[in-house]
């Protein structure tokens, strides 16, 4: 069983966002793996402890981005791989999604994508059917349970959580698979994998070596992406400023906010 | 510089892609055709629905009434219950024969993915989870509004040169247009794309039992935080939620907690919801939460800390305990309406 583990780079969350020029300031923003994404990395682990194999982590940003593949490789990833290029820079999720589906050609044995259901600051959500496209695979999305997976058969059934509904779907091997959170409990990285993790040497791949691989360089980065972020802006803040109910006892409270509440005319 | 480059002049048109499930189309899907309505009798061009799945005539004439100049429907048994790979396919060749100016998408968890593996076999722009959109009157050119970096901010994504221009809307956004019985357009039947035999995948259940709630269609939610105190706690807010029609939704730290099921999770590792009334109990309203519902018409916020950040951008706001509150809202309102 060979995992490729998709993941990504991103701002913390916590972290105040900035807007200058009309773009982001992501410039010295701190950063973290992208939450949905330790999922997945949970998942190959999972997979690999059942059945054998290795786990690739695979990642596209600049070099600061080996951050993510060193938290995967002390997690318990066996191998990671950082896609950095100026070329790579300004890729929209369809020039991202045509990147990484050229490297995981490029690396090639693989049984089972996988990658978090959306990162944090993009959301698209689109970069893990855009890549099982791009690799003519099956995509199997918002997958909350890995119910049986067989691979000598070539056969995968996964539980994927929708709007108000689970949908058991079974798929062809291999197959792209998004996870949402809650699919398992990610590790903790142990203090040996953090002192393997930091000492691990991580190849990095530009796009002279995917376009050697077979790729067309015309696909990677700003050139390459369909798409543009044509403006940032913050959002309108929310009209007006809250209005505290007065009431001395829970009961008169709540009985002004039932008023209030019917006026609304949304109930 | 894209791998192929497209011809803008050549795409004209405003399609929609008509979401549904049994027959029965998901509402976004007619509130997308009401505003492609708008959109395409601005630029003079046509508007034109997309049905497939199996015993869904109906819905092509269906979608005439909500606007549509043209419904392409492909009635096949292939296409029921909904698969990306066979949705694609076909959406993508008729995409192809008919040059589309622009696609809308529901951007529900189906659209989402179809808009995705669309725009990845066109080669074209997507703006996914987009909240409003504008089309330049001379060029045609669609100014996709959607937010990003857990709501902090809202990018303005155009797709320059490649067609169409694919758009993933989230459901209401836009109004439900009326539906005019009576009106005329032309049915276009189109076959399947892709053969049973060549399709990867089979969806064996469909289980609809606990962890059903479908916060994304909600009207009315009431949601509980750290404050709830417990899973005990979360049921006068299923009472309330009963009462009002509408469901119970968490933040991060109630589900972290096990205190309620992950489908429930409102925020950036949740669901992004847009109801008209949200009722936050207990919930601080940290920036993460805040990116999941800001969006919401009318935001209640219950909270004992006067100093919670909810209260920052909630419309009403009372400083209390929310577990005498809300029994007592609940029975206020119960009286009332």
């Amino acid at each position: 069983m060979n995992a490729i583990v998709c993941i990504k780079q991103v701002p913390d969350t916590e972290a105040p966002v900035k807007v200058q020029g009309g773009q982001l300031a992501l410039a010295g923003m701190p950063t973290m793996l992208n939450a949905f994404d330790e999922y997945a990395i949970e998942e190959a682990l999972l997979l690999r402890e059942k059945f054998g194999g290795k786990v690739t982590a695979l990642c596209m940003g600049p070099a600061e981005a080996a951050e993510a593949l060193k938290k995967a490789l002390a997690m318990g990833a066996d191998e990671a791989v950082l896609l950095s290029d100026p070329a790579f820079e300004g890729a929209d999720p369809w020039a991202t999604a045509y990147t990484l589906a050229a490297a995981i050609r490029k690396i090639g044995a693989y049984d089972i994508v996988l990658l978090g259901k959306q990162s944090t600051d993009g959301t698209s959500a689109s970069v893990g059917p855009a890549v099982a496209r791009f690799l003519g695979l099956p995509a199997l999305t918002y997958v909350f349970k890995v119910r049986e997976a067989d691979f000598n058969g070539l056969k995968i059934t996964v539980e994927r959580l929708l709007e108000g509904r689970r949908e058991v779907v079974a798929g062809r091997l291999p197959a792209v698979v998004a996870v949402v959170k809650d699919i398992n409990q990610p590790r903790y990285p142990t203090l040996l994998g953090i002192r393997k993790a930091s000492k691990a040497v991580i190849p990095t791949w530009g796009a002279a070596d995917l376009a050697a691989a077979g790729a067309n360089a015309a696909g990677f980065g700003r050139a390459g992406a369909p798409s543009v972020v044509a403006a940032v802006d913050y959002p309108p803040p929310r009209a007006g400023k809250v209005e505290l109910l007065p009431g001395a006892t829970p009961e008169e409270q709540a009985a002004l906010l039932a008023d209030r509440l019917l006026g609304l005319k949304v109930l | 510089m894209t791998i192929q480059t497209h011809n803008p002049q050549e795409y004209q048109g405003i399609w929609v892609w008509v979401e549904q499930e049994g027959g029965r189309a998901h509402p976004v899907a007619w509130e997308l055709l009401g505003q492609g309505r708008k959109i395409a009798d601005a630029l003079g061009a046509p508007l034109a629905a997309v049905v497939m799945g199996a015993g869904v005539a109906g819905l092509a004439q269906e979608a005439i009434s909500y606007g549509a100049d043209t419904a392409y429907l492909a009635d096949d048994a292939t296409l029921e219950p909904f698969r990306l790979e066979p949705y694609a396919a076909l959406l993508v060749r008729l995409v192809r024969e008919h040059k589309p100016a622009v696609l809308l998408l529901g951007a529900t968890t189906r659209g989402r993915d179809l808009s995705a593996a669309a725009a990845a076999d066109l080669e074209t722009g997507l703006a996914a989870d987009c909240t409003g959109l504008s089309v330049e009157p001379g060029t045609g050119k669609v100014h996709f509004v959607r937010p990003a970096m857990g709501g902090s901010v809202l990018l303005t994504i155009i797709t320059a040169n490649q067609r169409p221009q694919i758009g993933s809307i989230r459901p209401r956004v836009f109004e439900l247009p009326a539906a005019t019985a009576g009106r005329t357009g032309q049915i276009v039947p189109v076959a399947a794309a892709l053969a049973a035999a060549d399709i990867p995948t089979q969806v064996l259940e469909v289980l609809r039992e606990e962890g059903g709630v479908n916060l994304t269609a909600a009207k009315v939610i009431v949601a509980g935080g750290r404050g709830v105190g417990g899973p005990d706690g979360f049921k006068p807010l299923q009472e309330l939620a009963d009462l009002l029609g509408g469901a119970v939704g968490a933040s991060r730290s109630a589900v972290d907690q096990g205190w309620i099921a992950y489908p429930h999770q409102v925020g950036q590792t949740g669901v992004t919801v847009r109801p008209d009334l949200y009722i936050a109990a207990g919930i601080s309203g940290a920036i993460q939460h805040a990116a999941g519902m800001r969006g919401s018409r009318y935001i209640v916020a219950i909270n004992k800390d006067a100093e919670a950040p909810i209260f920052s951008f909630a419309d009403l706001g009372i400083v209390g305990d929310l577990k005498a509150i809300i029994p007592a809202l609940t029975q206020a309102l119960r009286s009332k309406m």
